[in-house]
């Protein structure tokens, strides 16, 4: 098959040789990028491209799944029966994205039990964002408006990704988060123009949120050394700075519809550069929470492997019943 | 066309893996029929036991917002594909062919209802 004889080659061979079906694959993967065309499943690809697309990918996926907690921890607890319906169908949006982004992860040749695998082993990463915790009916609110939005910035060039499995898959992950940043941004709309103790949950909340989800976008472009070359390849399309600058550019004038504020003193309209200045964030802390020393690192795999274990004997149930059904109808044939 | 192994021609046509790490159950590909008088379209894939589970699966992860009124669900090994390194040859045959379109023939230019 195609994808293992070129897989074997490589880690046979390390990078120094070339065969000749390489150099062409290379050149027509080279010509394809500068033109701005689509790298698809069967096509020739260099490795690192296929690493970096498996891991990019699969963490993306894993985030997916792994932010159904923070909400769903809230479910039971939504305020009404339409707020409770609203959040019911967010998180299986959000099983749903990882299940497209899982997909588009196994095109690449990983197979879905090993990624599961990683994921709950902790040998695998995922947004730093969903191990903060959702004391308050608000963060469902905070979450919706900033995580969600930030999420969409960062997702919408992504359905341009030179991939076209992971850049479809995005297409359809982008249609749908726009309900989730609008819903977000509802609850936190009603809470501020409700009681004052009402007001004062939202902003607490969003004081949390503010520079967690700003972090999303990744360390500062110099600390960033991957991000050149994902742009090279047309994975990526801005910088982290640049869409970081877009969101908050996005994210003030939303605040200030809210009535609510923004917890960064520094945040005020440049007029040289056209864009709102904002003050610096505590990276210690984002490497802190990606190292799993965040504060609902433990808690969101322990859940994750307890699910998927307590689960165990439906799979095992699903693929029994599957086999059966299978024999009996090689059976019916034969006889 | 020489044979490929399905499972290598199978991504030419759809996004399935060659999977390299078994998984314990299937992937099968899921087309959808947005509405009476269209073509089911892939959709895209996933992992079920078995084609019920896999419809049922379908139904939930990609018809969720009135996304269809049909679901075909295929197993991904059963789709045999072209084979992506023999693709000029295979589909050079329409070039040089522009008498196939009616934009070839332009001494028409002007004549109504033609």
């Amino acid at each position: 098959m195609a994808h293992q004889a070129s897989d074997t080659r490589a880690s046979a061979m390390g990078t120094s040789v070339t065969t000749e079906s390489d150099s062409a694959g290379q050149a027509r993967f080279d010509e394809l990028i500068a033109a701005d065309q689509r790298i698809e499943p069967a096509d020739w690809m260099p490795d690192a491209y296929r690493k970096t697309l498996i891991r990019q990918i699969s963490q993306h996926a894993h985030s997916e799944i792994i932010g159904m907690q923070p909400e769903g921890n809230w479910i039971t607890r939504a305020p009404s029966l339409k707020r409770k319906a609203i959040l019911m169908a967010k998180v299986q949006d959000e099983a749903g994205h990882g299940l497209y982004l899982y997909s588009a992860a196994q095109t690449l040749g990983v197979g879905r039990d090993r990624m599961t695998e990683d994921l709950i082993s902790g040998k695998a990463k995922y947004s730093s964002i969903f191990n903060y915790p959702t004391p308050t009916w608000a963060d469902m609110g905070s979450i919706g408006w900033l995580v969600d939005g930030a999420a969409i910035c960062n997702q919408v060039p992504l359905c341009r990704a030179s991939y076209g499995p992971y850049g479809r898959a995005m297409v359809r992950i982008c249609k749908e988060e726009s309900f989730h940043q609008r819903q977000g941004f509802e609850i936190l709309l009603h809470l501020s123009r409700g009681t004052a103790e009402q007001k004062a949950m939202a902003q607490e909340s969003v004081n949390r949120w503010y520079a967690p989800a700003l972090m999303m976008f990744g360390p500062p472009d110099a600390d960033s050394p991957n991000s050149a070359q994902s742009m090279a390849w047309n994975i990526k399309r801005f910088s982290n700075d640049d869409l970081r600058q877009r969101f908050v550019d996005m994210i003030v004038p939303q605040a200030e519809v809210l009535g609510l504020t923004l917890p960064d003193p520094a945040i005020r309209w440049n007029e040289e550069r056209g864009h709102y200045d904002y003050g610096d964030l505590d990276w210690d802390e984002f490497y802190e929470v990606l190292k799993g020393r965040g504060p609902a690192n433990a808690i969101r795999l322990e859940r994750r492997r307890q699910a998927h274990e307590d689960g165990a004997w439906v799979r095992e149930a699903a693929a029994a019943y599957a086999a059966r059904q299978q024999a009996s109808v090689v059976e019916r044939i034969a006889s | 066309m020489s044979k490929k192994p399905v499972a290598a021609a199978t991504d030419t046509m759809t996004d399935t893996a060659t999977v390299q790490d078994a998984d314990v159950w299937p992937l099968w590909e899921v087309f959808v029929r947005s509405s009476r008088g269209l073509s089911h379209l892939h959709a895209g894939s996933l992992n079920a036991p078995d084609a019920e589970m896999a419809v049922r699966n379908a139904r939930d992860l990609y018809t969720r917002r009135n996304e269809g009124v049909s679901i075909w669900v295929v197993p991904s090994s059963a789709i045999t594909a072209s084979d992506p390194d023999e693709k000029d040859a295979f589909f050079e045959s329409p070039r040089g062919k522009e008498y196939r379109h009616a934009s070839y023939y332009t001494e028409s230019e002007g004549v109504k209802h033609l």
